[in-house]
């Protein structure tokens, strides 16, 4: 065989060597006539390795020492009846199966999740005890990025939700000429549903996310790994401080997001509508009783532990690379989210059956 | 032309802030030679790497290569001669979220116009020097950590470069598979014509392959040894670097 010219991959292509390019003969040889090349990269290697399969197949054997010795090196290390790549099998369930597994999975996941709750509860009933390997930075580094690092996000976006529930209000009760009723509803509002829910939505978004991300780098550095080796429980030294973290001050968000909520509604009635201060404030007091503020501050903890227990939970179960830590970032926020406003939704069926 | 210089560092000092790393750095790497960087833990080889590969610039001397001063030039300059750098990284450094053959695949999609199959042959070429073909669908995380530091290998290797980095290409594998590494960097040297540089202090491998070297002081924070890791061991008489070709206990220096 007799190559020359310039073999150079980047001009653009490689020559295929055709499969049934050489004849069976076995015992066949094929020596290589190459002085006329004048330029060659790895791309003549790939041509070369085509001919060595095809050669390898009809049973001709190359005679390597006729090539010059860089190209016969890189040549002899590859192989020339090469394995099959390792595919994915794309294999199809059928949708009764999936449904089932998925199910199944669902449950399951419920299931781990009480499980760690469990755990991380009796590591608090420990940490009473002093018997527990939470150390106190932990939890007073959490909970101040929980909390005060929060407050000024947490305290715009309940100041605009009060001031947008003003505004709708203001609208349609100034037609009834019960523009004061602007107050009970924003105060009502806010007390019993929006401070809360808007407040973990934001926690969900900014703390869930960061724990899922945190603990799943840490899974991907065999930190977690080695916490279980020296008998460190994670659910302990790392979701107690964070869990806790969050149910500490989610209530006190919750009643900060309430009163913020209620000033941004105040600032829209004053100076849309013809209310005294001394009226707004008055119909806010007397809108809504003590119920309904413990009605909130109960749906804060719980929405605070959800979120912390979930987000944790997630970021424990992530696979162990790069991308993985987005997807379980973005499915901690992404759970913490859906699953706040359906915790919300099952309070709502209680409060209705309860009367509150 | 065997002793054509490709790469050549004068007098550089490479430093964190005010911490100096390493100083009165110099040395020429001659064409087709595998180039060691030797010392003890810490005392800055990967960061002598790190600034060799254009991720650290130095805060004094000149780094040239080729003919050219690689740090004066503009950040595209820059990167056009990085072209002609491969980088095997400690860990490999596999893109996580991308099969072996689709991160081999990247820098020619980028850089090239070579069209779909063409790469594709590329890359299956790639992994079979490296013994890794049937990995090319795989992700990183599915394949051990030896066959990723091959597959880190086959992507140094994806836009034929004629400098080759290594930051401890046999850290963390079994003595028959570094082997076999060793081997398959001097075939690599030797088919591709490339110039290797690598950072190891695995001796073995050192005096099998490496023609050539310095050795860092992580105590007085300079080169106190030039030449080949044989010639080290065999005729140098810094007790620091008696004692490391020597494997011996560093207790208090020369007290052999």
């Amino acid at each position: 065989m007799v190559l020359s010219g310039t073999w150079q991959a980047r001009a653009g292509t490689i020559p295929v060597f055709p499969k049934d390019g050489l004849p069976k003969t076995p015992e066949g040889h094929l020596s290589f006539q190459t002085s006329g090349i004048q330029a060659w990269d790895t791309g003549l290697i790939a041509f070369l390795w085509d001919l060595k399969r095809v050669a390898h197949d009809a049973g001709i054997s190359l005679e390597m020492q006729t090539l010059p010795g860089p190209m016969r090196q890189l040549l002899e290390l590859l192989p020339e009846a090469p394995d099959d790549p390792v595919h994915h099998k794309p294999f199809r369930i059928p949708f009764l199966e999936a449904l089932g597994r998925r199910s199944i999975a669902s449950m399951t996941e419920v299931g781990v999740v009480s499980e760690l709750a469990a755990l991380t509860a009796k590591g608090a009933v420990q940490t009473v005890l002093g018997r527990s390997r939470m150390r106190l930075s932990d939890l007073l580094a959490n909970t101040s990025d929980a909390g005060p690092y929060a407050l000024l996000i947490v305290g715009i976006v309940n100041f605009l939700i009060g001031a947008i529930l003003a505004f709708v209000g203001a609208v349609e009760l100034q037609k009834f000429a019960a523009g004061i009723y602007v107050a009970s509803l924003v105060g009502i509002a806010m007390v019993r549903e929006m401070a809360a829910v808007m407040t973990a939505i934001i926690m969900a978004g900014r703390t869930g996310g960061a724990y899922a991300a945190r603990i799943s780098t840490m899974q991907g550095n065999e930190e977690i790994d080695a916490l279980n080796v020296f008998g460190i429980q994670p659910s302990t030294y790392l979701i107690l401080p964070a869990v806790l973290s969050l149910i500490i001050t989610m209530p006190f968000l919750y009643l900060y997001g309430c009163l913020i909520g209620m000033l941004g509604g105040f600032v829209v009635s004053i100076s849309m509508l013809d209310i005294t201060a001394a009226g707004y404030f008055h119909q806010t007091i007397t809108a809504f009783g003590i119920g309904q503020f413990i009605f909130g501050f109960v749906k804060s903890l719980v929405f605070g532990a959800f979120i912390g227990l979930t987000s944790c939970r997630i970021g424990l179960k992530a696979g162990r690379s790069a991308a993985d830590v987005g997807i379980a970032a973005t499915r901690a926020v992404v759970v913490g989210i859906v699953g706040v406003i359906a915790i919300d939704a099952i309070f709502a069926v209680i409060a209705d059956v309860l009367g509150i | 032309m065997p002793d054509q210089t490709v790469l050549s560092l004068r007098d550089v000092t490479l430093s964190f802030g005010p911490k100096v790393i390493q100083k009165n750095i110099s040395l020429d790497v001659r064409k087709g030679s595998i180039f060691a960087v030797m010392g003890g833990s810490g005392c800055g080889k990967s960061t002598l790497l790190k600034s060799m590969i254009g991720l650290l610039r130095p805060s004094a001397g000149e780094y040239r290569v080729g003919d050219e001063d690689y740090w004066a030039g503009s950040d595209a300059h820059r990167t056009d001669l990085n072209h002609r750098f491969g980088v095997l990284f400690q860990s490999g450094a596999l893109w996580s979220s991308m099969t072996i053959g689709e991160n081999i695949a990247l820098p020619l999609q980028m850089f090239t116009d070579l069209k779909p199959p063409v790469i594709r042959r590329l890359v299956e070429l790639k992994l079979g020097f490296v013994g890794m073909l049937q990995a090319i669908d795989l992700y990183p995380s599915e394949i051990s950590g030896g066959m990723r530091k091959r597959a880190g290998l086959a992507r140094a290797l994806a836009l034929d470069p004629d400098i080759l980095f290594f930051d401890e290409p046999s850290a963390g594998l079994d003595p028959i598979t570094s082997a076999r590494l060793d081997d398959l960097i001097l075939n690599l040297r030797d088919g591709l014509g490339a110039t290797i540089i690598i950072v190891s202090h695995e001796l073995s491998s050192l005096f099998h392959i490496a023609d050539d070297g310095i050795f860092l002081d992580a105590k007085t924070k300079i080169p106190i040894a030039h030449g080949s890791p044989r010639d080290l061991r065999d005729t140098c008489t810094d007790p620091q670097v008696h004692a490391f070709m020597h494997r011996e206990r560093d207790d208090e220096e020369g007290n052999t």
